[in-house]
């Protein structure tokens, strides 16, 4: 049946990229617009960076040295919304561009064209966020959660090209959803069934249901702040008989699912990572493919825990209290899974294997104060403070972070057919480890002794954490452009990488040629159980 | 190349370890009422709990990372499921968490105890400062008065040393008595702060349009002191929160001195001041409540904050200016001044506005001015 098949369509799929520039410009192909996004994110990822080392450099010390507090806010807030809508999401959406169509035999995304529009709204959300920094007024400066009404009644003239950037950030990010959600649900190679699918695939497959529930959520959201600064309508104006705290409902509802979307793709990561260098089957598939289901449900129910303080009924807190402690449930046994795929495994530590086990520690630290987030009556004691700071940077800097530096290391022999230098993932790896447990860790020392978020100057008490972290962040951040060098060093004369990369690795992205080719899968592959990882 | 690795962690580490041995504060305080030590208590209970699972999860992780490596022979086993072991890491887990539920739900049930207050005090957060309304019995304003940010700037932009309760000290602290339940109604004027004094336990969010309530019983008394822990604008980070807890007594004469001064002042409404007692008085009133927005030298942060020096308003006709500051501007961070200062003081500022940075509008302006603009109230 193929072999029909392969005759029929010879010419139509033996064609290579375009040259020039314009390849990029009107590229239809999943690698292509992968690679796209990827470079993108880390694009936006430098930038954010510098603005979080602006902070830092004014936290440094006790009292105001390098900028106003008025920037310092701008920078907070424009460093938040960076990472997350522009650094963490597009990566985990470049990655499934590359991924996707390879690991379930397909030659392409299901909607190429659509791929390529979702992509190229990016750089012009982000270019107008970012223009608003060098407006008369300033930029966006009420936080990355924007709570009305500081976001609309006093907030700069700048924030309609924010809600108009935040517009566009959802039209690609629900887009991209649909195509992934498309190429996932048709385009598999006979033979592989749902509980087949390799975990990235999974864990994709329910980010992007999350990312269509809440995206129009949160356009809902800033709709509403735009009508009310605009056309003087009063949702979140308590003057006019709105309610400031329906805001942050709104955007809780939308936000906490958004955590998890930033962080399911990193589970289906390191699932496959650490099968691959112990050599071992995954322990649990099944069992991970309900706890992500399970997380993903539950994160629908939880959202205020983020508004503990806002007033609730007793009843509403004692719900959202045992609601968000379930979710540590699921969340362990993830992490028990892991841990029993190493055990009694033939592990190495090749880079990608480093950077997993960091996120399997590390993101369970994070776990844990999450956990101790959840319990209303200390919350009261945490919330808004650094406490809350280090919490959130533990599960996304060395969680979701650390699962897509990982994941670039452990592809990228298939994607470019060459081998990245080892040595240097070495000492990428562990300058990252150490700046990012000197930047946070003291965060929960200086939130518990009460340090409040999103201040400019602290009062004494709090100085040796503060100039500690700071130390740390500059480590962290110079330890970046490591990175950068050994992404240009492999692309320019890495050498050459097999077909199966990795001894244990297994999935049918291993049975292509590496560097892949243009078309992934021209014609259906076959599934044997040789691929599956459960 | 390893070991060079290593020598520069271990050094950091103990560059760490010697921060943290040596840091007063480390951990949540235990605090000084009853709802505190239980949220004391209840913390370190949990953080208990994740140390002694870390210690056990992290253990069989790194036994496993340094025995089951290939560099020391290990053959990989191939099992990848044990149905009993799953339903064991379900279960447990769900179980511990029920027992850390059982006492957060007692103490949150202790915690929403409000009600048999002796005394209520509205809270009202500002940009970006707080105000302390003691209601009477039947929630009618007695007396108010505004709590201020009390660090110089010359300390804030380093230009003279800090003290040791830099930015955590304020003008007007608020003043509550020892061992009597007092009753906090939270709220806010512009956007939303948050009220919280961490020895006490409590913190609420203070929202426009909503009140919120809290309580708290201080046996000792003392100096207690806070922060707004929402961001709130440019100077969230300078409206610091203080308590004094005063014993009864003590605190019975100073409430009866503040209500009896609130009627000695409407007398002065009716005074006139000369200009040079109006500009004394209206550049503190200024340093204190329009600074923070229009800056000490008059040129605000336009196109935020207007500049003052030069200003229309300020040059154009007295009670236009007067009336502005009095009802502020609807819909923007221009505050309704009437609301929080007397006529001696909105005359004062007023009447400074005018005659300084380079403005001279050559007039006067008296309270009794402002007790006319204001509808004689
Ligand atoms: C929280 C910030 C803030 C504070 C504090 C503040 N103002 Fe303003 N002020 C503003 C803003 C914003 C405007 C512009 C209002 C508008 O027209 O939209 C303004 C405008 C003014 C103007 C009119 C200036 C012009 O040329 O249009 C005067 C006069 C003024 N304020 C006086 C005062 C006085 C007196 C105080 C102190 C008692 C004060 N302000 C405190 C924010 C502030
Ligand atoms: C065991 C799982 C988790 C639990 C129980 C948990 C719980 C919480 C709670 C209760 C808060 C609110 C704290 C406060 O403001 O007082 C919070 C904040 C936050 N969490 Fe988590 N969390 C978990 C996992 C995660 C994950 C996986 C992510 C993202 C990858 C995440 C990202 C965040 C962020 C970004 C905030 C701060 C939001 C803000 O105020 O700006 N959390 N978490
Ligand atoms: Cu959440
Ligand atoms: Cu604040």
């Amino acid at each position: 049946m193929s072999e029909v098949i392969h005759a029929d369509h010879h010419d139509d799929h033996d064609h290579g990229p375009e040259k020039g520039l314009l390849r990029w410009l009107y590229t239809t192909n999943h690698k292509d617009i992968g690679t796209l996004y990827l470079w993108f994110s880390f694009a936006m990822f430098l930038v954010g960076g510098v603005l979080a080392l602006v902070i830092r450099a004014e936290l440094f010390q006790p009292g105001l040295q390098f900028v106003e507090p008025e920037f310092f806010n701008q920078m907070t807030t424009n460093h938040g919304l960076i990472m997350v809508f522009g650094a963490i999401m597009p990566a985990f959406v470049g990655l499934a561009n590359w991924l996707i169509p390879m690991q379930v035999g397909a030659p392409d995304m299901a909607l190429p064209r659509m791929n390529n529009l979702s992509f190229w709204i990016l750089p012009f959300a982000f270019g107008m966020m970012i223009s608003t920094l060098f407006m008369e007024g300033g930029g966006p400066n009420f936080g990355w959660t924007f709570y009305a009404p500081l976001s609309t009644t006093y907030a700069p003239d700048s924030v309609t090209y924010f809600i108009f950037a935040v517009h566009l950030m959802g039209a690609s990010s629900i887009m991209g959803s649909i195509n992934i959600i498309a190429t996932i649900l048709n385009m598999r190679a006979p033979g592989m069934t749902l509980m087949k699918m390799p975990l990235f695939v999974w864990t994709w497959l329910i980010t992007a249901y999350l990312l269509i529930a809440v995206m129009p959520v949160l356009a809902g959201a800033v709709t509403m702040m735009l009508f009310d600064i605009h056309f003087n309508t009063s949702f979140f104006n308590a003057a006019g008989g709105g309610d400031p705290v329906m805001f942050q409902h709104i955007f809780w509802f939308f936000g906490h699912p958004e955590v998890y979307i930033m962080i399911l793709p990193a589970f289906g990561i390191v699932s496959h990572i650490i099968a691959t260098f112990a050599r071992k089957p995954l322990f649990g598939y099944s069992s991970m493919v309900y706890a992500v289901a399970s997380i993903a449900f539950l994160s629908f129910i939880v959202w205020a825990h983020h508004m503990f303080t806002v007033g609730m009924p007793l009843a509403g807190q004692l719900f959202f209290m045992y609601s968000t402690m379930l979710i540590a449930v699921p969340t362990g046994v993830k992490v028990f899974n892991w841990i029993a795929t190493m055990w009694r495994g033939s592990m190495t530590f090749e880079t990608p294997m480093l950077f997993a086990i960091a996120f399997v520690v590390l993101f369970t630290m994070g776990g844990f104060s999450g956990l101790m987030l959840a319990i209303t009556p200390v919350d009261y004691q945490y919330h808004d403070t650094y406490f809350v700071v280090a919490h959130f940077h533990y599960v996304l800097v060395p969680g979701a972070l650390f699962s897509i530096i990982a994941a670039v290391y452990f592809w990228i022999p298939k994607w470019t057919g060459k081998m990245y230098n080892e040595s240097l993932g070495k000492l990428h790896f562990w300058l990252s480890f150490i700046g990012v447990n000197i930047t946070f860790f003291p965060q929960h020392f200086s939130g518990l002794a009460g340090m409040p978020r999103r201040i400019p100057d602290y009062a004494l008490q709090f100085a040796d954490f503060n100039m500690l972290s700071s130390i740390g962040a500059f480590i962290f951040g110079f330890s970046q452009l490591v990175f950068l060098y050994v992404l240009i060093h492999t692309i320019r004369s890495g050498k050459p990488a097999e077909g199966r990369a990795w001894e244990g690795a297994k999935g049918l992205e291993w049975t292509l040629p590496s560097p892949a080719p243009y078309h992934s899968f021209t014609h259906p592959p076959k599934v044997t159980d040789a691929e599956v990882q459960g | 190349m390893k070991k060079t690795i290593l020598q520069f962690a271990s050094g950091i580490a103990l560059i760490g370890w010697a921060l943290i041995v040596q840091a007063d504060e480390l951990n949540l305080r235990p605090g000084v009422t009853d709802i505190s030590r239980e949220v004391y208590d209840l913390h370190m209970l949990i953080l208990g709990i994740c140390v002694a699972i870390g210690v056990v999860v992290f253990g069989v992780l790194f036994w496993s990372v340094y025995a089951h490596r290939k560099s020391r022979g290990q053959e990989a086993a191939q099992f990848h499921h044990n149905t009993y072991l799953e339903i064991l890491w379900t279960i447990v887990p769900t179980i511990i968490l029920v027992l850390m539920a059982i006492p957060s739900t007692q103490v949150l049930i202790a915690m929403y105890d409000t009600g048999g207050e002796d005394m209520t005090v509205e809270v009202r957060g500002y940009q970006w400062k707080w105000q302390y309304k003691y209601l009477d019995e039947d929630y009618n304003r007695t007396f108010s008065f505004f709590s201020n940010l009390a660090t110089p700037r010359s300390q804030i932009n380093n230009r003279q040393v800090k003290t040791d309760t830099y930015l955590l000290e304020v003008d007007r602290p608020l003043k509550i008595p020892a061992n009597r339940k007092v009753r906090f109604l939270i709220t806010a004027e512009d956007v939303i702060h948050a009220w919280w004094v961490p020895d006490f336990g409590i913190k609420r969010d203070a929202v426009p349009g909503v009140v919120n309530d809290l309580w708290t019983i201080v046996p000792e008394p003392g100096v207690y002191r806070g922060q707004c822990t929402e961001l709130c604008g440019k100077d969230h980070g300078f409206m610091p929160i203080v308590v004094e807890v005063l014993p009864e007594a003590e605190f019975d004469a100073w409430y009866a001195s503040q209500a009896s001064t609130e009627v000695v002042k409407a007398e002065s409404f009716g005074e006139t001041f000369t200009h040079e007692q109006l500009m004394a008085k209206g550049e503190e009133i200024y340093g204190t409540y329009c600074a923070a927005c229009h800056l000490a030298d008059g040129q605000g942060i336009p196109p935020a904050f207007p500049a003052i020096a030069g200003s229309a308003v300020a040059m154009g006709p007295r009670d236009d200016h007067l009336r502005l500051v009095i009802d502020g501007v609807a819909g923007s961070a221009m505050q309704a001044f009437g609301k929080q200062l007397d006529p001696v003081e909105l005359a004062s500022v007023v009447h400074f506005q005018r005659h300084s940075f380079g403005n001279d509008a050559g007039d006067i302006s008296q309270p009794a001015d402002v007790v006319n603009l204001s509808g004689g109230q």
